[in-house]
C-alpha cells in the first residue's frame, strides 16, 4: 500500500505522460476496429434504401440520397428466391412457426434434465452426462442422413413438425449443460433440507429449483433462439420447399443467378432475416453474452 | 435441523408423520427414485438413437454402394478409396485447412488484443464490447450475404477506393478461384472474432488483481506483465477458444454456401459443401456418409486431444 502510493507520486510525471500516449493510441486502435466491426451494417442499412442507379453511381459508403423503402417492400413481399416470387415474408413465418415451440421444448428439456443431473444423481448419472455432451460437438453431416430417411419415412420430411423435432433433439444437449451447470451452483443443502423434510422430486423443482431459474432461462432462450432462427444446414435440407426457414430463403435470394442483382433488395432481406436476433441482442445482450461464454466453457 | 424446510414443504414434521402413512412414504421414496431416471430417460434414449445410433448408420452407409437410394449390401472401404480418387474432395480438405487454420489464428490474435485494450479502464467499454459482440448475433447467411456485397468486384469496396483516387486498387478475390477462399477467411474472422474477445476478457476479469499490482510494484511494464503473468494465465480460456473455434471452421458450411457457393468452380468447396452437394444433389450417399465421417473424425482428432489435455491442465491446476 504504502510503497505503491509512494511510487505513484514519485514516478508521476514522467509515467503519466508515456501512458497518455500509450491510451491514446489504444483508443483510437479501439475505435477503428469499432468502425470495421459497424462498416457492414452501416453497408447493408444504407445500400437496402438506395435505387439500383445510386447503388451504380456512387459507392459503398456514400450516404443514400433519396432514400427509400421500395427495396425492403420487395424483399417482403414479392422479391423471387428460385422459383417462387412472394418475398421473404412466408419463409419469415416459417421460422417464427419453428422457432418458439422449438425453444420452449428443449429449454423446458433442458432445465428438468439439468435438475436431475445437478441433484439427483445416481449411479451411472455422470457417464450419461458425458454421452449427451457428445452431441454438442458432431458435426450435423454425420446424422442428417439417417435423419433425413428418418424423416421421410415418419411423414415429417419437409414439414415445420418435422424441423422443430431436429432443433429439439439437437438442441437438448446444450440447454441441458446449461441448466446442470447451472443447477450445481444451487446449494445442495437446500435441495437436502427439503427432502428431510419430505418434499418429493417434483415439489423441490417447482418450490426450490424454477423460481431461481429465471436467468439461466433467459440464457437458454436467447442461445436456442439464436441458433435456431440461424440454422441453415438444417433448414436447407429437411425444410423442402414448404418449410424453408428464412435463412434459406435468403440464401436462395441473394445466389440467384437470373436477371439483374438488386443489391438494394439483397441488403433488406439480409436486415429482415437478421432483425428478430440482432434485436434480441439488443434488448437482451448480456444473457447473449452469458450464453456464450457458458456455451463455450464445455461446448 | 428444520427452519427452512418447513416453509418449503408447506407443513411441519409433526404431522407430516400423523398424516401420511407409511406405505405413502415408501411409494414417495420410490418415486424420488425413479423419477429422476424417468425424467432423463426420454432425453437418453434419444440421444443413444439420434446421435449415437445415427452416427452409427452413417458409418454403416459410407461402407455400403448406396448411391441415390440406399444399399445396404457392404462394400468395404470402396466409398472411401473413391472418395480419395476426387480431387475436388482434395480441394475442399485443403481449403479447409487454409480457412480453419487462418480463421483460428487471426481470431485468436484479434480477440486476445481486443480483450487486452478493452481491459485497461476504457471509457464506454460497453458500448465498444457490444459492438466488437453484435455480428455474433447474426446468421452466416446474412454474414455471407453482406460480404459478398461489400467484395462485390467492381462496385462495392474496389468501386470506392476507385472513387478515393486509388485507380489500381483492385478486389475481386470473390472471383479469383486462388483467392476466392480468403474471402471466408474475412467474413467469418469479423463474426467471430467479437465473440473471442469476450471470452478473453471474461478470462482477464477472472485474474487476481493483486497478482499484477505486485508484479508492478516490482517494477514490471505493463506489456511484460501481460506477457510473463496474465496470457499463461488465460491457458483454460485458450482450450476454451480452440475448441469452439475449431468446430466452427469445421462444420462451416452456411457462411461458405451464402459467400461463394463453395465457386469459382469448386475452388472454395469445403467438406460441408462437397458432403451436401454429393447426399442431396448428386445421388451418391455412400460418398456422402464417407465425406462426413471424415468430418467427424477431424473433429475428433481436434477435440479429443484438446479435451484431453485440458482435463490434464485442470487435474494439475488445483
Amino acid at each position: 500500500m504504502v510503497a505503491n502510493s509512494f511510487k505513484s507520486s514519485a514516478a508521476n510525471n514522467p509515467n503519466r505522460s508515456r501512458l497518455n500516449i500509450g491510451r491514446v493510441l489504444i483508443y483510437v486502435l479501439l475505435f477503428l476496429c469499432a468502425l470495421y466491426y459497424l462498416a457492414p451494417l452501416y453497408v447493408m442499412l444504407t445500400t437496402s434504401v438506395k435505387s439500383l442507379d445510386e447503388i451504380r453511381s456512387g459507392n459503398l459508403l456514400d450516404f443514400p440520397l433519396h432514400p427509400n423503402t421500395a427495396a425492403w417492400a420487395k424483399a417482403w413481399g414479392s422479391a423471387c428466391t428460385g422459383v417462387q416470387c412472394d418475398g421473404l415474408a412466408p419463409y419469415f413465418w416459417n421460422s417464427v412457426k419453428m422457432v418458439i415451440p422449438a425453444v420452449l421444448i428443449s429449454t423446458l428439456i433442458g432445465s428438468l434434465n439439468g435438475y436431475v443431473l445437478a441433484h439427483w444423481r445416481f449411479r451411472g448419472s455422470e457417464i450419461l452426462f458425458t454421452g449427451l455432451m457428445v452431441g454438442c460437438f458432431i458435426p450435423f453431416q454425420v446424422v442428417i442422413l439417417p435423419m433425413a430417411r428418418l424423416l421421410g419415412l415418419m411423414h415429417l420430411a419437409n414439414t415445420t413438425a418435422g424441423l422443430i423435432l431436429v432443433h429439439v433433439i439437437y438442441g437438448m444437449a446444450f440447454t441441458t449443460l446449461f441448466f446442470r451447470n447451472y443447477y450445481v451452483s444451487v446449494p445442495e443443502e437446500l435441495v437436502k433440507a427439503a427432502r428431510i423434510d419430505g418434499a418429493g422430486f417434483l415439489t423441490i423443482y417447482r418450490r426450490i429449483i424454477f423460481p431461481l431459474s429465471l436467468p439461466i432461462f433467459m440464457v437458454c432462450f436467447i442461445w436456442q433462439f439464436t441458433q435456431i432462427w440461424n440454422d441453415f444446414l438444417f433448414g436447407v435440407v429437411f425444410g423442402g420447399s414448404d418449410a424453408q426457414p428464412v435463412t434459406v430463403a435468403l440464401n436462395n435470394l441473394v445466389n440467384t443467378s437470373t436477371g439483374v442483382t438488386e443489391y438494394n433488395v439483397n441488403m433488406a432481406a439480409a436486415i429482415i432475416a437478421a432483425l428478430p436476433t440482432l434485436g434480441l441482442y439488443l434488448i437482451a445482450g448480456k444473457y447473449f453474452v452469458r450464453g456464450l461464454t457458458a456455451g463455450a466453457v464445455k461446448g | 435441523m428444520s427452519v427452512t424446510p418447513t416453509a418449503i414443504s408447506g407443513r411441519s414434521q409433526a404431522d407430516d408423520h400423523a398424516q401420511r402413512p407409511k406405505v405413502a412414504q415408501r411409494l414417495a421414496s420410490f418415486a424420488d427414485i425413479w423419477l429422476p431416471r424417468i425424467v432423463l430417460s426420454p432425453t437418453v434414449l434419444t440421444s443413444l438413437i439420434f446421435v449415437y445410433g445415427f452416427i452409427g448408420l452413417t458409418a454403416y452407409l459410407s461402407l455400403t454402394e448406396s448411391r441415390l437410394m440406399p444399399n445396404y449390401t457392404f462394400s468395404g472401404f470402396s466409398q472411401y478409396s473413391a472418395l480419395f480418387e476426387i480431387d475436388r474432395w482434395w480441394v475442399s480438405a485443403t481449403n479447409l485447412g487454409i480457412f480453419g487454420g487462418l480463421f483460428i489464428l487471426i481470431c485468436l490474435v484479434v480477440g486476445l488484443l481486443l480483450a487486452i485494450f478493452l481491459d485497461q479502464r476504457i471509457r464506454a467499454e460497453g458500448a465498444l464490447r457490444a459492438i466488437y459482440l453484435y455480428p455474433m448475433a447474426l446468421s452466416f447467411i446474412v454474414t455471407g450475404a453482406a460480404w459478398k456485397w461489400i467484395l462485390n468486384p467492381g462496385l462495392g469496396l474496389e468501386k470506392m477506393m476507385h472513387d478515393w483516387g486509388f485507380a489500381n486498387f483492385s478486389m475481386d478475390w470473390l472471383v479469383d478461384s486462388d483467392m476466392a477462399i480468403y474471402t471466408v477467411v474475412i467474413a467469418g474472422v469479423w463474426q467471430s472474432s467479437g465473440f473471442v474477445m469476450a471470452l478473453f476478457l471474461a478470462g482477464l476479469r477472472g485474474i487476481d488483481d493483486s497478482i499484477m499490482k505486485a508484479a508492478m510494484v516490482d517494477g514490471a511494464s505493463l506489456p511484460t506483465i501481460y506477457r510473463r503473468i496474465v496470457i499463461p494465465s488465460l491457458r483454460p480460456v485458450f482450450f476454451s477458444v480452440l475448441l469452439v473455434l475449431s468446430h466452427i471452421a469445421i462444420k462451416s458450411f452456411d457462411l461458405v454456401m451464402a459467400l461463394t457457393a463453395g465457386g469459382p468452380g469448386t475452388s472454395s468447396d469445403v467438406p460441408a459443401i462437397f458432403m451436401y452437394q454429393f447426399s442431396f444433389t448428386r445421388g451418391q450417399l455412400g460418398l456422402g456418409a464417407a465425406s462426413a465421417m471424415m468430418m467427424l473424425m477431424t473433429v475428433l482428432a481436434v477435440l479429443v486431444p484438446l479435451i484431453y489435455l485440458e482435463a490434464k491442465e485442470a487435474r494439475h491446476g488445483r
